[in-house]
């Protein structure tokens, strides 16, 4: 009964109660669609980025990002392709080996990065087919090169043209090899379109003279929610002498950028909790001194302050939990709607952003943890709120409080 | 009729702002009341009434004296033991605001049971016995602000016996009701106090009460100034 009764002091004074829940749920409301437009936002921009080149995930042998030398490369055993591929979560891999390289084409010459793929399985990662402007694509064991438009450039190369590969392969030999130019790259990233050019797996190990080696597997998941698990998986599964990195180990100043923005968000929320924090706690104590008399009577009548104190607590949960349900029903349509219609910009803000490899897009993301974590949190704004009245009621002197 | 001893008050006294300025609410007060007992606690406003009621149902501490109710000293007890102890032994009616809103008259009398950890069948047979014992078996949906003043009394003293207490507090209980009401109120409280035994005491000020009362004791500035048994009963 207490519960009942909780309930229906929330509507002693409707008009009060429906106000404060419109405020609670129009609060609950935004924060959900802000924090889902954010995430989606986000996830969208590390699905850009990780498939630009690096994937979700990354197997080198041990130390090889903090020196990238073939000399920290690994070789690719069919038990290590094995465990990779049947790693629950991992739906694609892609086997490469890089160096840095001097290209050279007459008598210039630059500096590169040489990476040996295999074609479809890269294709399938970093969607390397789609990003050819010029030419075609390459097919494993081939002795074609790709090249990104602003290295081509650099070298005054066009498609049919040979490039002059120079580097030291493994074990400090000379590695030296000439490759006809079979596509033009253009990357979003000025980095990448400055510098790559890619070999079949097989032609670059030729060249370093790296049979079976590899410098990184790059991994596609099936749900990027699901990193830290297979990061964990593989490195139970694989042996001691290999590293498994995320793309937020490799890309820390990205997760870095990530926080500073979710930090900012989390202000601005906290700021309208704060203020739906005043909107309750008035209520609460309208509710308060509005039963005095009351409060005294039931303590004379035989109920302990506690179990007084507990039907306040009850009222204010109530009050939120109504405010907050409300809310997320009235922000999982706008939700939804967001993730299956995102805001799409244009003018020269998706120009920016097209530069970069990026499409303009900013969609939410359906996450059932942003829905829950907004509810505990007003649930919890509720309780600590009412905790002022709870106490006053335990401090209550029902002859005093009879007397009002 | 048993004679036994439910209220036995000692010395009592109350002082209100001892550091400043102080009041004498209630004075030195012996008090003793016996099982059965229908009393009325009469006297000017001010004269301590209402505190004396308070002192003997232990929602006031005495600055002196104590407080037995059935040989058990009251003034002595902590304060959740004392909330429960009014659960069981203590039934008050108050003036005015004495039912919760939002239950209904049902309800209102069922709550206390309820907090007695009463079996709901139990308290479903006594909430209609009651009701029908203040004769409003009718309006046990209806919520205090569909009763009228004297019906809300009546689902009070109604409330006040279903916790089967040692004896009833009433402050005022007529005071807000017309003479109809009035009648009718005290009609079941006389009833009650015929046939179960129940103890009743009073603080009033309406002659109709002190008609009925077979003892009136008098306060004034908080000290007895006249107590009239009825015969067969000895009181200080």
């Amino acid at each position: 009964m207490l519960g009942v009764l909780a309930w229906r002091n929330i509507w002693r004074n409707r008009n009060r109660s429906l106000i404060t829940m419109a405020s609670i749920a129009g609060a609950v409301m935004l924060s959900v669609v802000t924090v889902s437009l954010q995430k989606g936002v986000w996830d969208n921009l590390v699905r850009n980025v990780v498939s630009l080149y690096t994937g979700y995930v990354q197997v080198h042998g041990k130390g090889f990002w903090d020196e990238q030398t073939l000399d920290n490369s690994f070789e690719v055993s069919d038990s290590v392709l094995q465990t990779v591929l049947h790693t629950e979560g991992v739906t694609g891999m892609s086997p490469r080996i890089e160096a840095f390289a001097l290209a050279s084409v007459g008598e210039k010459t630059r500096g590169c990065l040489a990476v040996g793929i295999e074609p479809e399985a890269e294709d399938r990662l970093t969607h390397l087919r789609a990003k050819i402007t010029s030419g075609h694509f390459i097919k494993d064991g081939s002795d074609h090169a790709l090249v990104a438009e602003g290295l081509a450039e650099k070298l005054h190369l066009s498609v049919g043209d040979t490039l002059v590969l120079l580097s030291q392969g493994y074990f400090g030999s000379t590695a030296a090899g000439q490759y006809q130019i079979a596509g033009i790259l253009h990357f979003g990233s000025p980095e990448l379109n400055e510098s790559v050019c890619y070999l079949s797996l097989q032609a670059a190990r030729y060249w370093l003279d790296a049979p079976d080696r590899a410098t990184a597997l790059a991994l596609s998941l099936d749900d990027p929610r699901n990193l830290g698990r297979v990061q964990h998986a593989l490195k139970a599964a694989l042996p001691q002498t290999l590293e498994v990195m995320t793309w937020e180990e490799m890309m820390p100043e990205i997760v870095q950028h990530i926080k500073t923005d979710t930090a900012g968000m989390y202000i601005f929320i906290g700021v309208l909790y704060l203020l739906i924090s005043f909107g309750i706690f008035s209520t609460l104590l309208m509710m308060l001194s509005e039963r005095q008399r009351e409060f005294g009577m039931l303590v004379a009548l035989g109920m302990r302050k506690g179990k007084i104190a507990a039907v306040v607590l009850m009222e204010s949960v109530f009050l939120t939990l109504t405010g907050s349900l409300a809310g997320l029903l009235l922000s999982w349509p706008v939700v939804w709607y967001l993730t299956e219609y995102p805001i799409r910009i244009g003018g020269e803000f998706a120009k920016i952003y097209e530069r970069f490899g990026f499409e303009a897009v900013f969609p939410a993301t359906v996450y059932a943890p942003i829905f829950i974590e907004q509810t505990l949190v007003v649930l919890g704004v509720g309780l600590v709120l009412a905790l002022y009245p709870a106490l006053q009621i335990l401090r209550l002197d029902p002859v005093a409080a009879m007397r009002k | 009729m048993e004679t036994r001893t439910v209220i036995d008050a000692h010395n009592l006294s109350k002082v209100y702002n001892p550091d400043s300025i102080p009041v004498n609410a209630v004075n030195e007060v012996h008090l003793h009341l016996e099982r059965g007992e229908f009393t009325s606690l009469v006297g000017p406003s001010g004269s301590g009434k209402t505190t004396l009621l308070n002192l003997i149902g232990g929602l006031d501490q005495p600055t002196t004296g104590k407080v037995l109710i059935n040989g058990t000293d009251i003034t002595a007890m902590a304060p959740n033991a004392l909330i429960d102890f009014r659960l069981h032994n203590i039934g008050f009616v108050f003036q005015a605001f004495n039912l919760i809103p939002v239950l209904t008259a049902s309800e209102n009398i069922e709550f206390i049971m309820l907090l007695q950890k009463i079996p709901k069948a139990e308290r479903t047979r006594r909430v209609r016995e009651l009701l029908e014992a203040v004769g409003l078996p009718d309006k046990g949906d209806a919520r205090p602000a569909q009763l009228s003043g004297g019906q809300q009394q009546r689902v009070a003293v109604a409330r006040a016996l279903a916790s089967k207490p040692q004896f009833i507090l009433a402050d005022e209980p007529t005071a807000n009701l017309d003479s109809h009401s009035a009648a009718t109120l005290l009609d079941i409280m006389e009833k009650l106090n015929r046939e179960e035994h129940m103890t009743f005491l009073f603080s009033t000020h309406d002659q109709r009460v002190i008609d009925r009362a077979r003892r009136v004791i008098t306060l004034v500035d908080g000290r007895i100034s006249s107590d009239t048994a009825p015969a067969g009963l000895s009181h200080a």
